[in-house]
């Protein structure tokens, strides 16, 4: 029964992520919301971190992560293959149409639309990780400002290259010493 | 132009297992998906293999960014499709997907164990400030890279209050503005045929 139920909420979220692996994460939030006994907003962003530093596209790594917390290796494979299936039959499809595809003012049209509530889909699942990590957890306020202010040195500091994995490292050196 | 003859001409003579070893590859080579899968692509498909050109690969990419599902995953079908037909398309995603699950599987048994642990707890914490830093990231060079003007603004704010004041599920919001899309295509069309 969880297989089932697993299998229809990634081949949902398959279908309409739009944006690449970061566009699953507020799904991913959804249903966490929807079925609390999976896992909490707290172990989702760990997910996240983890799926971040291993090899693989993120995307993959998350639904093979979620489905594992759920219900075991064979959780994970159902949840990533579910997840891959509907891009699969889209893809097998605009293979054979490639050129009138991309040229067709009704693709066009749909993604002047799509585009901008994918994002902010996104900056919805930024806000669900924000609120968790930065405003509701360090319980003590001075430790609360230090969070945030690494916070936004981050946001600056990652736009220059640096290997996501380095951030991840330093997050968890400041979270060992100071929260 | 003096390229050999005897290398594969882009788009013939991918074996199965090749495909399925070269996404494989390209898979647990991959950090992060997305972009820092394409000069990965590069190498294995369009140099090594030259299974297509670099034009294809840009061409499968952009499709891969505006259909759904994971960016790397659909490329890598794409051009299975292209090379080998369905069963091409099988093999090149399933490779792509493997390392992931074989990796995470591992990992998650590993860190559930450790779970409990205070400083593996702490280090967590600290690393979600981190995470949340590095969603906005890519929240911004997608922004960047969307070229948005006012009505992008104003239709990301929109579905995004209606999240987060409302909670209405994404899929919801999503199928939303597909509807609106066709809406918008329907009227469209009809004011100006032909353009």
């Amino acid at each position: 029964m969880t297989y089932l139920l697993l299998f229809w909420e990634f081949f949902q979220i398959g279908l309409f992520a739009v944006g690449g692996g970061m566009a699953t994460i507020p799904f991913l939030f959804d249903l966490s919301a929807r079925h609390p006994e999976w896992y909490s907003p707290e172990m989702l962003s760990d997910m996240i971190a983890i799926s971040e530093s291993t090899p693989g596209p993120i995307g993959i790594n998350m639904a093979s992560y979620v489905g594992n917390t759920v219900s075991g290796v064979l959780g994970g494979v159902v949840a990533t293959l579910s997840l891959v299936l509907p891009s699969y039959i889209t893809i097998i499809i605009i293979a054979k149409v490639l050129e009138r595809f991309k040229e067709s003012p009704l693709v066009t049209d749909l993604f002047r639309f799509i585009r901008p509530v994918a994002l902010g889909m996104m900056a919805y699942a930024f806000w669900v990780v924000f609120e968790v990590s930065v405003i509701s957890e360090g319980v003590i306020l001075p430790v609360n400002a230090i969070a945030f202010v690494i916070f936004f040195a981050l946001i600056y500091l990652l736009n220059k290259k640096v290997h996501p994995l380095a951030w991840i490292g330093l997050g968890a050196l400041f979270g060992i010493f100071l929260l | 132009m003096t390229e050999p003859q005897k290398l594969t001409e882009p788009g013939s003579k991918a074996s199965l297992p090749s495909l399925f070893i070269s996404f494989f590859y390209i898979g647990l080579f991959t950090f992060g998906g997305g972009m820092a899968m394409l000069p990965m692509l590069q190498k294995e498909i369009v140099e090594k293999h030259r299974w297509c050109t670099e034009e294809d690969i840009l061409d499968y990419f952009a499709v891969g960014q505006c259909t759904p599902g994971i960016i790397a995953v659909n490329t890598a079908t794409f051009v299975g499709e292209k090379t080998r037909g369905l069963l091409g398309a099988l093999f090149a995603t399933l490779g792509v997907v493997f390392p992931s699950l074989i990796i995470i599987t591992i990992l998650s048994s590993i860190l559930k164990a450790f779970s409990s642990n205070v400083y593996v707890s702490r280090a967590f914490s600290g690393i979600r400030v981190v995470v949340s830093a590095l969603i906005l990231n890519s929240l911004i060079k997608l922004l960047k890279s969307a070229k948005p003007d006012v009505f992008f603004f104003i239709l990301m704010l929109v579905s995004f209050g209606l999240k987060v004041l409302f909670d209405i599920s994404s899929v919801l919001i999503i199928i939303a503005s597909i509807a609106l899309g066709l809406l918008y295509f329907l009227i469209n069309r009809k004011k100006e045929p032909r353009a």
